[in-house]
């Protein structure tokens, strides 16, 4: 059983070490190493501290748009933990199926209906309203992440949202537990899986974007992602400071997760105890 | 009933194959050169511009098919957005390519890097057609890496009905605070430097590191009343009258026109850059001969005159030039051309130079107020967060023993 379940592994290892443990051994080697000599430097790192303000106003933003995923997803995925099978499939349909469409498709079409000639000003325009300056602004950045991201927040709450026993819920109100009590001590602690995954998978995408913020953001919004893809195009050393860059950020995701993944551990002991 | 429907489907896309493959004949200069290729299983790969050929679209000539046709060689064609990218997957890419067609002065850092085999002209007879202005060049003086595919110059394109003439006679229509969110700028270091340079009255090719710098200041002078840095966007953002003035290429800018009738074309006083894409072979290929078939094939007159009518930029084939009518909103005349310079390749300190305030322009000086205000709350909830965090778990353990 046990040599057999080994076996079973070996494809995702492979995997897992040509497109994961290589690629990353590389950025490690480019980011420490000079392009000239191919000695080994800690200049490229340095370098990358200049655009600490750029990687600030990454995490910012990517931050913002994590926690109105939250907001939004959360009451949504338990609502529809709580409906009858059929209800729960349409809704999973209506959330999954604009995924369906391309991604560089879907921040095409807000492109136009954001734009100063876009769909909403026009809407305004024959109301006699005054147009609003909706595009190449950072929001206009957040809602393309929201917009974009949101079912990668969606589907973890729901998977483990629905795994919470209808009788324990029951159990806290019998006990005399008002709804408020019940969402706060029963359902929150232990959706908290959920909500850690969610976050992991919405704040990771939208702190490297590139794509929305650059047909949304207009001149002001350079994000880490912009940074990355046009430093690994430099002359000579692109790959090396990009690797340097890529580097930071990934120590940057990974604290935050480490620190995520923290509460998220010790809430789960406290729950089963 | 849809057995039916995909058989009819099926006859009429054969019929549709089989007349293409009998009427569709390019003529060519000598047909037996091409034939020597027949039969042999040769495989071309070429990495090309996207957009940046005849494809058979809209009763188009498919080029790459009837050099097929013609040669028995297969062409496995793929397709680049900047010249950029194209060195990217050259200089580190395991993909072997044996034709490219990239810019001015992307092909003189190939050259400089030893990175394009010389070509041998023998095989490429057609080259009798190509205009010599364009093949000895700034970037490849002696025209022994390249031939010209196309030519073209950057000017700019505006809407008439909120731009004057008199506006657009100058690159300053993108500094003019009165159409501040209303302009664009290249979204590549090399073209906005460029516009930058030319409106300080510098060469585009200075090495001038001081000169570099101010072209920096004022780009980053323009950014405060810059809509966006775009490229590809360009297109809709002018068509749709969502920017009013934007530097770009004279062929893309007649298609915006075409599609917006107030749009209007101009070459700025201050002058401009030409450039040339040409047609390079890169080192390691093992298919020399065939690649240069194809070169030739493209220097066709039918062939040049049908890529032309395509991408409606300027053909460097004269023969070519002959038969076709470019919209002369879009000509230059021969003050313009004077004036205009092409690309050619920075020394390593100025183009790290200028591609480092490049990236600092784009990053930009700071962080808004509000920015500077929200991670204080962010981290001051962090610490209450784990404070209580920390103190809760305390009292639990206490509770426990």
């Amino acid at each position: 059983m046990r040599k057999s379940s080994k076996i079973s592994a070996v494809p995702y290892v492979i995997w897992i070490l040509i497109f994961t443990i290589i690629p990353f051994l590389l950025v490690i080697y480019y980011a420490f190493t000079d392009y000239n000599t191919g000695a080994f430097t800690l200049n490229n790192i340095i370098n990358s501290s200049n655009y600490l303000p750029v990687l600030i106003k990454s995490i910012i933003l990517a931050v913002i748009a994590t926690v109105i995923c939250l907001v939004i997803a959360y009451p949504l995925a338990f609502i529809m933990s709580r409906k009858s099978e059929a209800v729960q499939r349409v809704f999973m349909m209506t959330i999954m199926l604009p995924m369906w469409m391309n991604f560089l498709l879907r921040t095409y079409a807000w492109m136009t209906i954001l734009e100063d000639n876009g769909i909403i000003n026009n809407i305004l325009t024959f109301f006699h309203l005054p147009t609003v300056q909706l595009i190449n602004t950072s929001g206009a950045v957040v809602l393309g992440m929201v917009y974009n991201y949101l079912p990668f927040m969606v589907l973890p709450l729901f998977s483990i949202m629905t795994k919470i026993d209808k009788s324990v819920i029951e159990a806290a109100q019998d006990l005399g537990c008002n709804q408020m009590a019940v969402i706060r001590k029963v359902v929150f602690p232990l959706s908290f899986p959920g909500i850690a995954t969610g976050i992991t998978m919405t704040f990771v995408p939208c702190v490297s974007t590139f794509i929305i913020s650059r047909l949304l953001g207009g001149s002001d919004c350079y994000l880490i992602g912009d940074l990355i893809e046009e430093q690994f195009k430099l002359k000579g050393s692109g790959f090396h400071v990009g690797s340097a860059t890529s580097l930071v950020l990934m120590i940057v995701v990974l604290i935050s997760m480490g620190i995520l993944n923290q509460f998220d551990s010790d809430e789960m002991e406290d729950s089963i105890k | 009933m849809k057995k039916f429907n995909v058989s009819l489907i099926t006859a009429i896309l054969l019929a549709l194959v089989l007349s293409f493959a009998a009427f569709a004949e390019v003529e060519v200069e000598d047909e037996s050169y091409y034939e020597q290729f027949r039969g042999k299983g040769i495989t071309l790969n070429v990495y090309n511009w996207g957009e940046y050929i005849s494809d058979g679209s809209d009763d188009t000539l498919d080029i790459i098919e009837e050099f097929e046709n013609i040669s028995g060689i297969d062409v496995n064609y793929t397709m680049f957005d900047t010249n950029e990218d194209m060195y990217a997957k050259l200089a580190h890419g395991t993909s072997q390519y044996d034709i490219i067609i990239p810019s001015d002065y992307m092909i003189a850092r190939l050259i400089d890097e030893d990175m394009l085999e010389k070509l041998n002209y023998d095989n490429i007879p057609n080259i009798k057609f190509i205009d010599d202005e364009y093949r000895y060049t700034d970037f490849d003086p002696n025209a022994e890496y390249s031939v010209p595919y196309t030519w073209g110059m950057v000017g700019l394109v505006y809407n008439t009905k909120y731009v004057t003439e008199e506006q657009a006679s100058s690159w300053d229509v993108l500094w003019d605070e009165s159409l501040k969110g209303k302009v664009l700028m290249f979204g590549n270091s090399r073209d906005a430097f460029g516009v930058a340079l030319k409106r300080l009255g510098y060469s585009l090719n200075t090495e001038d590191l001081d000169e570099i710098r101010k072209a920096a200041d004022s780009l980053s002078e323009q950014k405060l009343i810059n809509q966006a840095y775009a490229m590809d966007q360009t297109f809709d953002k002018m068509a749709n009258e969502n920017a009013y003035a934007a530097p770009y290429y004279a062929g893309d800018c007649l298609t915006m026109m075409k599609r917006n009738d107030a749009l209007a074309f101009s070459y700025p006083k201050e002058g401009v850059n030409q450039f040339i894409d040409a047609i390079c072979i890169p080192k390691g290929t093992t298919q020399k001969d065939a690649a240069e078939a194809f070169i030739n094939f493209l220097c066709e007159t039918e062939v040049a005159v049908a890529n032309c009518e395509f991408i409606e930029y300027f053909t460097p084939q004269t023969e070519a030039a002959k038969l076709i009518e470019v919209d002369e909103r879009i000509i230059p005349s021969e003050e313009v051309l004077e004036n205009s310079e092409t690309f050619i390749m920075l020394g390593d300190q100025a183009n790290e130079l200028q591609e480092n305030l490049w990236l600092e322009i784009r990053s930009g000086s700071g962080l808004e107020a509000w920015m500077w205000a929200l991670i204080f709350i962010i981290i001051l909830a962090l610490i209450i967060f784990i404070i209580l965090f920390v103190v809760r778990k305390r009292n639990k353990k206490n509770l426990d023993y």
